[in-house]
């Protein structure tokens, strides 16, 4: 069980800015968390919510410009990474920190051997010679559950399935034994038992190997089979926090609760629609200056449409980003 | 792969045999007469002789076979007779060109080394040139570099070289004082022999103005091409995976990237290099580099049907030859691509 007093990784106030053509979009705002050791943290939010641009301005992976950085801290290893030159990063990067990315079928170079692809941060970090890094990268294959390993090593990624690719792209983010594990949507561009396959052998190697993993997805199913603790996003903040257990028993933010009443159930009479959340995201122009879900929330109060709420506890380990959210647990605490 | 290049090898055979039928037809249908350019004082009669005597006479599929069966076999034989001295020469006459009468694959192989030198460095030169251009350009998109390489690969584009060609004369070998350095002779010396460094550093002279307007235009082309692929890869998502391995951006896109970019560009050297052979007709016209280009051009002037026929049909080997050498590329440097 996660010890809930260290962190690995401390996100504080992290905003992120794209210049486009139509002026500045504010993908990342004021946000904050921290990642402790062992625990899988999963991010759900929609499309645009912001949680793969957050991820990635962890490590810089954005490209820079269009993106911008423009404040916060990361605190990883007694550091900041939005502040470390550029070797430590590099060293940071496939070497404490691990990456996957959703579309296997893409983010692997087409033109060089799985092998030689695996090797590469064993080489880089580890300082492996070649004959030690191709047994390491064969090892690691078998964990990720490719069969016939060794020879595997020598073939191209167009000779492997989309699942088998996401192992491959696993093994490469372990390559290393990273603290922190970061999936980005990992199995969304996969089919359902391919899915639910991969899904089990992260959860697996998690607790194998004890690291730290932020898996961001925006399927609310997976979340609750996997993660120990969950932040939703919407409009580039993180609009509630808590345990996973009390978020689907007690979601305070009114997002959450409109996000997880859109899950259709198995149980019960069937519905004639799904249900949905009437209205857009919000395409961020500026840092808001209101609760960005106003427009599309039942409970909207007159508050909302001048002040941004901050997250306050509203539970045990429990925080929304919510007036009204915060007014019932004042009230109920009279 | 082997086969795949054999089956390859064997269907061109038909391809090559139909394009000297078409080559042979049209020159034939062409007008323009042998002995358009001797006196006018020669009577119509000796006139018919000549054009008899140059085989004139003969139906049109004698002909054809007569300089099929030349070019492919006799000329061949002859050189390799000639070379190992292992059978004797077959008793043909040579194929002449008809207004030098001499063989025409001699005139063609004196003529080679000057196109190639002039013409192969220059392509060399302007690939050379144009592939780090294409990668920086890439690289640093919109950047000052990248707009003066756009810039740059425009003029090459839009300003042919009859104009540049004289340009370079105007402004190298007209403008600058004849003692400067940055002087350049305007007419290849053929005759230049290269025996010790003054011979040679002539040589590099006179080569400077041909190569850099041929470069220019070579340049030009490989730079764009060279920026738009490697463009297209910088987007893709296993560049972001390389960068989250904690590569270095020097081996993100010196290795990842490139390699992946070469693909396409490979293939369009391969297949210019055809082009190289044929010589630079004007280039090598306004510089006087009596090479291939200059040689196709008298020929056709003089209608001397067998240089162009024999001309023509070699570019046309070349460019069978090297679309399959672009395709081999293709199917080495990327591993999607299995030919069997």
């Amino acid at each position: 069980m996660p010890d809930p007093g260290q962190t690995v990784l401390e996100v504080r106030n992290l905003k992120t800015v794209f210049q486009t053509r139509g002026g500045e979009v504010h993908a990342v705002n004021d946000v904050s968390f921290e990642l402790r050791p062992g625990e899988l943290l999963g991010v759900v939010g929609e499309s645009g919510s912001g949680k793969s641009v957050t991820m990635m301005s962890l490590l810089k992976l954005l490209p820079i410009p269009p993106a911008e950085i423009r404040s916060g801290t990361v605190k990883f290893d007694g550091k900041d990474l939005l502040r470390v030159d550029a070797d430590t990063l590099r060293a940071v990067r496939g070497g404490k920190i691990g990456f996957v990315f959703q579309d296997p079928m893409t983010s692997l170079n087409p033109v060089f051997t799985v092998g030689m692809q695996l090797m590469e941060p064993l080489r880089k970090h580890m300082g492996l010679s070649k004959s030690a890094a191709r047994t390491r990268a064969r090892e690691l294959l078998e964990l990720v559950g490719i069969p016939d390993a060794a020879r595997r090593l020598k073939d191209y990624p167009h000779q492997f399935s989309g699942g088998m690719r996401q192992r491959v792209m696993i093994a490469i983010a372990l390559a290393c034994d990273p603290k922190v594990l970061i999936a980005d949507e990992p199995t969304t561009a996969l089919d359902v038992t391919i899915q639910a396959q991969i899904i089990e052998l992260m959860k697996e190697l998690q607790e194998r190997l004890g690291m730290a993993v932020i898996w961001i997805t925006h399927d609310l199913g997976v979340i609750a089979g996997i993660a120990d603790r969950v932040l939703v996003m919407y409009g580039g903040q993180i609009v509630e926090q808590a345990p996973v257990r009390e978020l689907f028993a007690n979601p305070r933010h009114p997002y959450t609760a409109a996000l997880l009443k859109t899950v259709p159930s198995v149980r019960g009479a069937r519905a004639d629609r799904l249900t949905i959340i009437e209205g857009q995201p919000p395409i961020l122009n500026a840092a808001p200056a209101a609760c960005p879900f106003r427009d599309r929330c039942e409970r909207r109060i007159e508050r909302c449409a001048r002040e941004n709420p901050a997250r306050e506890p509203v539970g045990p380990g429990h925080d929304a980003a919510c007036f009204v959210a915060a007014a019932e647990v004042e009230s109920a605490h009279v | 792969m082997l086969t795949y290049v054999i089956r390859r090898l064997l269907m061109a055979i038909p391809t090559l045999i139909f394009i000297s039928l078409i080559i042979f037809l049209l020159l034939d249908l062409a007008p323009g007469d042998p002995t358009s350019q001797l006196p006018l004082t020669i009577p119509d009669e000796v006139r018919q002789q000549i054009r008899e005597s140059l085989g004139l006479g003969q139906p049109v599929h004698i002909r054809y076979w007569k300089w099929l069966t030349q070019m492919v076999y006799y000329e061949p034989a002859y050189y390799l007779s000639q070379a190992t001295g292992w059978f004797d020469p077959p008793e043909v006459a040579r194929m002449l060109s008809w207004q030098t009468r001499a063989p025409v694959m001699d005139i063609i192989l004196e003529r080679l080394p000057q196109t190639l030198r002039v013409v192969g460095l220059a392509y060399v030169v302007g690939v050379l040139i144009a592939l780090p251009i294409g990668i920086i350009s890439a690289y640093r998109q919109y950047s000052v570099f990248d707009q003066a390489g756009t810039f740059v690969s425009m003029i090459g584009y839009s300003i042919p070289p009859f104009f540049s060609g004289v340009l370079m004369i105007v402004i190298f070998s007209v403008g600058m004082p004849r003692d400067s350095f940055w002087w350049f002779p305007s007419v290849y010396d053929t005759t230049l022999k290269v025996v010790d460094w003054e011979t040679f550093w002539k040589q590099v002279r006179q080569m400077v103005l041909p190569v850099m307007v041929l470069a220019l235009q070579t340049t030009a082309q490989i730079s764009r091409f060279m920026r738009a692929s490697m463009l297209d890869n910088l987007g893709q998502d296993y560049v972001r995976t390389a960068r989250a391995k904690g590569l270095t951006e020097s081996v993100v896109v010196m290795k990842h990237v490139l390699r992946n970019s070469m693909i396409p560009v490979v293939t369009v050297i391969a297949l210019g290099v055809p082009a190289i052979f044929g010589g630079a007709i004007i280039t090598e016209q306004i510089f006087k580099v009596n090479g291939i280009g200059q040689f196709l051009i008298i020929s056709i002037q003089a209608s001397d049907v067998p240089s162009v026929q024999t001309l023509t049909f070699i570019f046309a080997v070349l460019i069978v030859l090297f679309n399959l050498i672009a395709d081999v590329l293709y199917g080495i440097l990327d591993p999607r691509i299995r030919y069997d």
